[in-house]
């Protein structure tokens, strides 16, 4: 039997722009960006130097801080460019990639035959370790620790997010597969959470503890899901993974090969063409994104915790989605006047918007409004369904008072967690930038 | 409307950053932002936003004291002029108390706001919205007679004292607008409290008598009204607190709209009722109690200023307690206390205002044992979890 969870409180966001249920080959990405910056706290050291050549699957960089985290090419090529900032900071590496791609070969393994110590140091040493996500605080996971539990969401409830049933359907065998593999890194359960309401072969997935999610965003979240099943304590550790790199995981070992495919859904309203593309991680947006509106602002990830990118930029190294939005920089009359511009989603009831349920919005970046200081209260709890008090949480992490936070759960939550909060809140406080840096000191206080 | 926007970015200009006048741009933003909604666009995070923001919260706060407001207007002109023997048509009685209503407002708007601008540009933060909501409750909740000089006085001391010292919009502990009032009532009890107050004009004409009921009931005087006056409010009393219908307007609009907590109001009117309805049971226990504590418990909820500060002060959600729980408890000491101080002190015949500020005070804790339950839950499951793996 499953483990069922219900959520009621949160907002399933309805947003206009979806992408159509169809697949198509992207565009060969000429080049491929690997951005330190998407492995949170990972301070790389290269392995290679400019001009060198590489297979799919070789080392590019690793962390200085524990040598077992490794990031490996997705492509085959030339390392081209290592983009630096201040302090010589690595910024993004480069690689061109070449016309015919050729692999590293890794080997062929059988996770359920092998030993855990034997896929453990696999799935570290060739670079699939940084697909896994640790919590606490949402950094790479590291080599040395045991976590008690792996969590893989294949529900994503975020508006506009990639169905990742879809994505899957042709790789069903090699998600078996990275499954078989997951097990054998961790002493507890592997979670996979999927949709109630869906009769998708995910059900199926063997060797998993099935969790079937129901309810408003953040229902689909890994955090909602830990919370539920093994709440998290001080001194744990839980390693959250995306379901396509399972499936990357799963087809490296049973083929030898790093197939670094990632298959991306161009969604929202300001995107011409809206589906699914196959692409390689780390490539350029151009590949995916032929056509969209001027004025709009392109996010590799969701219109709520996504990461803004330019148009000759690079996807990010996780997302499954890219989303396209009209910019919001227009000035509105009286905008403020209560129950004026209905036409703009608001979960308050100051607007009537909650009077139409079903209605698609057509959202921009707007502010709407100026941050303020924190007067209103109620309102974040609406869209908490974990047991954490956000707002006293949210001074916590603003105050930087280390046992308030552990004392609040600070280890419970990511980011992501306080998306929902960030988007509705009055005083347009940047609730996930606030827990980012809160997570940030307890990594250099606590560790 | 492009030409508008043109405009007033001309005016804008020497007040941005680099040119002489941008100390003044806050000043200058807080009417822009009355005009537009600005142009500024999320950075990261979370790309797309709410429509709410703080202004529309507060004037949604204003638009649900308006009924209250208006009738107090016609209220105080009607009980002039019935007072006098006369019998005003609903125009005169409402110019009467316009006359007497608005220059108090724009006082308390001018010199509030010209505190609040002034502090914004002083510490380079926006100007916050908030006193747009106790601009409009500090008039409504004064008698009408006071003299201009002592509203503008009691606005200086809840905006410099009750506010400012604690760091500004969202860091004070009391509620401004009581803490006016307070202010008010300690410094001039004179011009705040006795009979001779609640009337316009009352002090300067010998025929009108303007005592409140509660006055009266302290007084242990015999009370003239019904419940159904107390109701509609065409009572005596402070300029907006009157009217029961028109505040519950108010009431409907603020929880509808969920800028004010129902959960406040509701333990709040509970708190009260219970609390009254103990005081009604004295006689049958022995105890011969006195006229206030005698008085029916429906109509302890009606009277006097109570429906009106737990719907429009207790409800303000910086200086109540913060927690979904903390609220349920706060508003039922809120109304406890209140008839307990009506009751049972006889110097103050009206408690709500001290009730609120009490709880005010005490709000942080309230809030502090919601959070420790919280806490504790957190440290339990580690426990259990401790002792299960040793």
């Amino acid at each position: 039997m499953p483990i069922d969870i219900k959520i009621k409180k949160g907002l399933t966001l309805k947003l206009k722009g979806e992408a159509e249920n169809s697949i198509e080959q992207a565009q060969k990405s000429k080049t491929v960006a690997l951005r330190p910056s998407n492995f949170h706290s990972l301070v790389p050291k290269m392995v290679l130097k400019e001009g060198a050549k590489l297979n799919a699957g070789d080392e590019v960089f690793f962390s200085k801080y524990s040598d077992k985290t490794r990031v490996v090419s997705p492509v085959s090529g030339t390392l081209r460019e290592i983009k630096r900032g201040a302090k010589r900071k690595i910024l993004s590496v480069i690689i061109e990639a070449d016309d015919e791609m050729s692999y590293k070969d890794f080997g062929i393994m059988d996770p359920l035959k092998s030993d855990s110590s034997e896929v453990k140091d696999r799935i570290f040493s060739t670079g699939l370790g940084v697909f896994l996500n640790q919590r606490p605080y949402n950094i790479p996971a590291e080599a040395e620790d045991t976590p008690k539990a792996i969590y893989i969401s294949a529900y994503d409830t975020a508006p506009l997010s990639a169905d990742y049933e879809f994505i899957l359907k042709d790789k069903a065998e090699f998600f078996q597969n990275g499954i078989n593999a997951l097990t054998k890194l961790t002493g507890g359960k592997v979670y996979l959470g999927v949709d109630k309401q869906s009769a998708s072969f995910l059900k199926d997935i063997e060797n998993v503890e099935l969790i079937t999610i129901s309810g408003p965003h953040p229902a689909g979240n890994v955090g909602t899901l830990i919370h539920e099943t093994e709440p998290m304590n001080r001194g744990e550790r839980v390693w959250t993974i995306n379901p396509e790199d399972v499936a990357i995981i799963g087809e490296q070992f049973k083929t030898g090969k790093y197939n670094a495919e990632r298959t991306v859904v161009v969604t929202g309203s300001a995107a011409k063409h809206r589906k699914y593309f196959k692409t390689i991680i780390g490539a350029e947006v151009s590949s995916i994104l032929k056509d969209h509106d001027d004025n709009s602002r392109i996010i590799s990830g969701n219109v709520l915790t996504g990461e803004k990118i330019e148009e000759d930029g690079y996807i990010n190294y996780f997302s499954n989605t890219l989303t396209v939005i009209p910019e919001g920089n227009e000035y509105r009359m009286f905008g403020w006047i209560p129950f004026k511009d209905n036409d703009i989603h608001s979960a308050s009831k100051t607007s009537l918007s909650w009077l139409f349920p079903n209605k698609k919005y057509e959202v921009n970046t707007n502010l709407n409004g100026e941050e303020r200081a924190l007067v209103v209260t109620g309102e974040m709890e609406e869209m908490m369904p974990l047991d954490i008090m956000p707002m006293q949480l949210i001074k916590a992490c603003m105050a930087g008072d280390i046992e308030k936070m552990e004392n609040l759960g600070i280890y419970e939550v990511v980011p992501e967690d306080f998306a929902l909060v960030e988007y509705t809140n009055t005083s347009k406080i940047e609730a996930q930038s606030i827990i980012r840096n809160g997570l940030d000191i307890m990594i250099t206080e606590v560790g | 409307m492009n030409w508008i926007r043109q405009k007033i970015d001309q005016i804008k200009e020497p007040f941005e950053p680099g040119n002489k006048l941008e100390k003044y741009r806050p000043a200058i933003n807080a009417l822009d932002t009355f005009l537009f909604v600005p142009d500024h666009t999320t950075k990261k995070g979370a790309h797309i936003r709410d429509a709410v923001d703080l202004k529309r919260t507060m004037i949604t706060v204003v638009l649900a004291l308006i009924p209250a407001l208006l009738f107090g207007m016609w209220n105080t002109g009607y009980q002039h002029f019935t007072q006098l023997g006369e019998n005003p048509g609903i125009l005169e009685a409402f110019l009467h108390g316009a006359y007497k209503v608005v220059p108090m407002i724009v006082v308390s708007y001018a010199v509030g706001l010209g505190l609040e601008f002034a502090f914004a540009i002083m510490r380079g933060h926006e100007v916050n919205e908030g006193y747009l909501v106790t601009g409009l409750l500090i008039p409504m909740i004064m008698p009408v007679d006071i003299p201009l000089w002592m509203v503008a006085l009691s606005v200086i001391f809840a905006v410099l004292i009750g506010k400012e010292a604690f760091g500004g919009t969202g860091m004070n502990i009391l509620n401004p607008a009581l803490t006016a009032r307070a202010f008010a009532y300690f410094a001039y009890p004179t011009y705040m409290s006795g009979n001779k107050v609640w009337v316009s004009e009352a002090s300067n004409i010998d025929s009108i008598s303007g005592e409140t009921i509660l006055g009266s009931l302290s007084a242990n005087n015999e009370i003239t009204y019904s419940s159904a006056e107390m109701l509609t409010g065409v009572i005596p009393g402070s300029i907006a607190e009157t009217s029961v219908l028109c505040i519950a307007a108010g009431a409907l609009i603020l929880v509808l709209s969920k800028v004010g907590d129902w959960r406040i109001i509701l333990s709040g009117i509970l708190g009260a009722a219970a609390m009254a309805l103990l005081l009604n049971a004295l006689p049958s226990f022995g105890v011969e109690g006195n006229g206030m504590t005698n008085f029916a418990w429906y109509n302890h909820l009606i009277v006097g200023g109570f429906a009106f500060g737990i719907v429009f002060m207790a409800t303000d959600p910086v200086s109540a307690a913060q927690t979904l729980r903390g609220k349920w408890v706060y508003g039922a000491l809120i109304g406890v206390i209140a008839i307990i101080i009506r009751t049972l002190n006889p110097a103050y015949p009206e408690g709500i205002m001290l009730s609120i500020l009490l709880l005010n005070v005490f709000a942080p804790t309230i809030d502090h044992y919601v959070i420790e339950g919280n806490i504790k839950k957190r440290k339990k499951r580690l426990e259990t979890k401790t002792v299960k793996t040793a």
